[in-house]
This record gives structure tokens, C-alpha cells and sequence, in this order.
């Protein structure tokens, strides 16, 4: 479980996250959606520890993220998985050794080992022979399967995904949604996930919090979220003709 | 009357605000200077910390001798030997007295080679060749969130990008400049022999004349102060990089007029220091 007691952050001159509570849930795919410029993605750097908060706690499993030294940090650092926008595999290794690299930095394990948990990371996200492939080389949706093989390596107890469907085709995107969605059911793992795409909301929204204007304006999950009466969450779902027919 | 006293006054007002603008640009740069050199002070004292893992940090090191030290290689050579016959050739030119004896062609050949050229100019092609690929590369890393994702992993990203390539460029840079030195008077050798400069006899003379040891040495303190420079400072530059591909290129090139002007300036205080 994540806790987020009153955190708030700004840049310079103005605030992006202002006093945010909330309780991201283990065994959950817990969602973060919100217009763009909402304060998402700076709500998520903060909580991995990317950015510094202002004001406020955050809690991993009742233990106090912030204000730790560097060393302590690492430690919980080295049960989080993150997949980011672009996937963020480095360029100059191939998938095999993107995917080994947190083992070869954290663990003591034979090559052998490393390369038995690639192959079965990179078999649980339905990618097979692609061992020898530098980034370069993948599509899009690739690279988001082998970000996240590389997110859950080391068996992490907090998996980040921050748009993992940012770029996608619909079909491959809710490829991705349920893949995160059962990984965290079969791994117990605390997810969450920063989209402002509403299939991901539907199809994986254990629960689900809406940032507006920096603000946490309302928590419930995929159910809860058709039927609401706030104005401005209304105003996100129903953005797009066709959530608008649908709903009629 | 009247009319000279307004231009009088307009002269001093807009003196005056030429003052005050002025006042203003120097402590807006002065803040930055300051600023930036706080955050290199910084970055280094990140840097210079334990390595996460011992053989994934000397494996690093051996990739980054190859890609910043073997792969310069090509043209430090071709650079040494046109200059040094290039040196040479100059030299012959202007001492065409009889009163100047012909060795001193091969004598001030290797001594500007030795004490200037191999260094100093190498690691000024250096800066350009590999700052910039140190800036790029670490910059692009910063945009495209693969430092982000060092840094989720737990790892200390400045000692893991930046550490390996200053121990290489400090472990491989002097025996570039070696081979630079040996080539360059080589070049001044080729010169010599086949384009009538001097005979090879007088050349050779002039090399192996009063030939003192220490200047290598202060050679290659200088080379292991100017690696130290060019990888920092292109690090560094790397490192902050905000934004997207125009930024890289900007910091690239700041990478590249930096590190160039402060081998200048070590260049001079090690110079004084050490001569």
C-alpha cells in the first residue's frame, strides 16, 4: 500500500500538486487520470522520489519515503518497478541486457539464473526471440512490453507505469491495460498507473484518482466513475463524442 | 540653450540607464556563474562516490577506453603527423641563417611537440571529438528518461554515467598524447627526409639533443588535468540537460567552448606551476 499525506509541490513561481491525500491499494490497479497539465505526472515523480515534495508525507507500506538518506531510499527504490512514457530502455544494450540490467546491478544470481528470469519476464509479457534486439529496433508497443519485463525483474512490490498506452493502437493499448492488470493480480503488487485514456480507466480501473487543476477532486473506481455527479469529472469522461453517445 | 540642457539631460538619463542595465547584467551573470559552478561542485561530489557494483563498473571503464580512447585513435594520428612535419617545415623556414645550426629544426620540432602541441591541442580536438559525444550522449539519456529510470532503480546516476568515462578518458588519454608525441615527430622526420627541410642526419641531431624527461611528465600531468576537464565538464553539461533535442545540441556545443576555454586556463596555471 502508498500513502500520500498532504503532499504538495511547486516549480519557482507557481504549485502543480497542492495537499494531496490519497491510498494507492496493494493487489490493486489503482489509476491516476486528469486532463494533461493537471499535475499527474509530477504527482507520480514524487511519489517514486524523482522529485522532491514540498510539504507532506508519503508512506510505503508505513514506512516513511520521505526525508530518507539516499541509502535508505535505495532499498525501497529496489521494490519498485517503473515503466515510463517511452519506455525508457537504454539505447545501447539490447532487450536481453535491458531486462538483466537491475539483476546484474542487485542481485548475486549466476548468468544463468539472470537469463532463466529474462527469458521468463520477457515470456510473461508475450515477447519470445527478441533477446538480441536493440530498442531501435522495436515498435512501439514492444518497447512498452519489454519496460515493463525490465519494471518487474526483481520481483518489485510497487509497479509505476506512467501512459503505458500513450502511442498506441486501441487493440495493442488494451494489450497493455490487461497485461499490467493481471500481473498485478498475480504478484500481489501495489500498481498505479497515470492515463488520461478512458478504455484504460474502464478496463482496469481497480481505483481510480481524479487530479484537476493539481488538486485530488474525487477517488472511486470504474463503476463509480460512470454515474458520478462531479461537474468536472463529468467534463473529463464525457470529453469525446462518443462517451457522450454512449452514455445517452 | 534650452534645447542643449534637454540634450544634456537625455545624454545622462539614458547614461544612467545604461549604467543601471549594465549593474544589472553583470550580477545576473555573476548569479549564474556562481550557480552553475555550485552545481558542477555538486554533480562531482556525486560522482565521486562508491560504485554500485565493481565488475559492471570495470567492464564500463573497458567500453568507454574503447569508445572514448581507441576510437580517437585515427585522428589523433593523422593530426600528429601533418603537424609535426607541418612544425618542421615552419621551423626550416624561418631559420635560414647560417649563424642558426640546421638541428635546431629537429630540436624545436620536438620540444613544441613535447611541451605543447601533443597535449594541448589534442585534448583540444578532444574536447570537440569526444565532449561532444559525452554531452550528447548523457543528454539524450536525460530526455528520453533512461536517467530517470537509473535513478527509480535505486542507482546513482551521475556516478554510474559519469565516473567510467572520467577514469578512461584519465587512464587513456596520455597514451594517446604519447603516441600523438612519437607521430608528430615522425611527421617532422617525413618533413625532413622528403621535402629537403634538413638532412635526416641534422633532424635526428636536433631530436635527440639535450632531451629532458621531466617534459613528458609535464605532459602528461597536463593531459590527466585536461581529461578530468573534458569529460566533467561535458558530463555535467549532459547531465542538466531540460527539454528535447535542441537542448541536447546547445549543451553539446557548451560542453565542447567550455571545456575548450578551461584547458586554456589550466594550460597556463599548470604551465606556470610546473615550468
Amino acid at each position: 500500500m502508498i500513502e500520500t499525506r498532504h503532499i504538495s509541490k511547486g516549480f519557482t513561481d507557481h504549485s502543480v500538486i497542492h495537499d494531496i491525500n490519497v491510498t494507492f491499494d496493494r493487489g490493486k490497479t489503482n489509476l491516476i487520470i486528469g486532463p494533461s497539465g493537471s499535475g499527474k505526472t509530477v504527482l507520480m515523480k514524487c511519489i517514486v522520489g524523482l522529485l522532491e515534495v514540498d510539504e507532506g508525507q508519503i508512506l510505503f507500506d508505513n514506512r516513511l519515503f520521505t526525508g530518507m538518506s539516499f541509502n535508505d531510499k535505495k532499498t525501497i527504490r529496489q521494490e519498485i518497478g517503473m515503466m515510463f512514457q517511452g519506455g525508457a530502455l537504454f539505447d545501447s544494450m539490447n532487450v536481453e541486457e535491458n531486462v538483466m540490467f537491475p539483476l546484474t546491478m542487485f542481485t548475486k544470481k549466476s548468468a544463468e539464473e539472470k537469463l532463466d528470469r529474462v527469458n521468463f519476464c520477457l515470456k510473461r509479457v508475450n515477447l519470445e526471440n527478441v533477446n538480441r534486439l536493440y530498442p531501435a529496433e522495436l515498435s512501439g508497443g514492444m518497447k512498452k512490453r519489454v519496460a515493463i519485463a525490465r519494471a518487474i525483474a526483481m520481483n518489485p512490490s510497487y509497479l509505476f507505469c506512467d501512459e503505458p498506452n500513450s502511442g498506441l493502437d486501441p487493440k495493442t493499448s488494451i494489450l497493455i491495460d490487461n497485461l499490467i492488470s493481471e500481473i498485478t493480480q498475480e504478484y500481489q503488487m501495489t500498481t498505479v498507473v497515470n492515463t488520461h485514456d478512458m478504455n484504460s480507466v474502464i478496463e482496469i480501473g481497480d481505483k481510480i484518482a481524479f487530479i484537476y487543476k493539481g488538486k485530488l477532486w474525487w477517488v472511486g473506481d470504474k463503476h463509480e466513475i460512470l454515474d458520478t455527479d462531479n461537474e468536472e469529472l463529468n467534463n473529463f469522461v464525457y470529453a469525446t463524442e462518443l462517451t457522450r453517445r454512449l452514455k445517452k | 540653450m534650452k534645447s542643449s540642457n534637454f540634450g544634456l539631460f537625455n545624454f545622462c538619463n539614458e547614461f544612467s540607464n545604461y549604467c543601471v542595465n549594465s549593474r544589472k547584467l553583470i550580477s545576473t551573470g555573476l548569479k549564474k556563474a556562481f550557480f552553475t559552478i555550485g552545481q558542477y561542485v555538486m554533480l562531482m561530489k556525486k560522482v565521486f562516490t562508491k560504485h554500485d557494483k565493481g565488475p559492471v563498473f570495470r567492464n564500463q571503464i573497458l567500453t568507454e577506453i574503447d569508445n572514448l580512447g581507441v576510437d580517437s585513435l585515427g585522428i589523433v594520428a593523422i593530426i600528429s603527423i601533418f603537424m609535426g612535419a607541418v612544425v618542421a617545415i615552419q621551423t626550416g623556414y624561418n631559420t635560414t641563417s647560417p649563424w642558426i645550426p640546421t638541428y635546431t629544426v629537429g630540436f624545436t620540432t620536438r620540444e613544441s611537440i613535447i611541451l605543447e602541441f601533443s597535449n594541448t591541442i589534442i585534448c583540444l580536438i578532444l574536447a570537440g571529438k569526444v565532449g561532444s559525444r559525452i554531452a550528447s550522449e548523457i543528454g539524450t539519456m536525460r530526455v528520453t528518461e533512461q536517467i530517470d529510470a537509473l535513478e527509480v532503480m535505486g542507482i546513482n546516476s551521475a556516478n554510474y554515467l559519469i565516473l567510467p568515462k572520467i577514469v578512461a578518458a584519465i587512464l587513456i588519454f596520455p597514451v594517446l598524447v604519447c603516441i600523438s608525441m612519437f607521430l608528430g615527430i615522425l611527421g617532422g622526420w617525413f618533413a625532413a627526409a622528403w621535402m629537403n627541410v634538413v638532412t635526416v642526419s641534422a633532424y635526428y641531431d636536433g631530436i635527440t639533443l639535450d632531451f629532458i624527461p621531466f617534459e613528458i611528465f609535464y605532459s602528461v600531468v597536463k593531459t590527466i588535468a585536461f581529461s578530468f576537464v573534458i569529460t566533467s565538464v561535458s558530463g555535467f553539461y549532459g547531465f542538466y540537460v531540460h527539454g528535447g533535442a535542441l537542448e541536447v545540441g546547445r549543451a553539446s556545443t557548451k560542453a565542447v567552448v567550455m571545456s575548450s576555454i578551461l584547458i586554456i586556463l589550466c594550460n597556463l596555471i599548470i604551465t606556470q606551476l610546473m615550468l
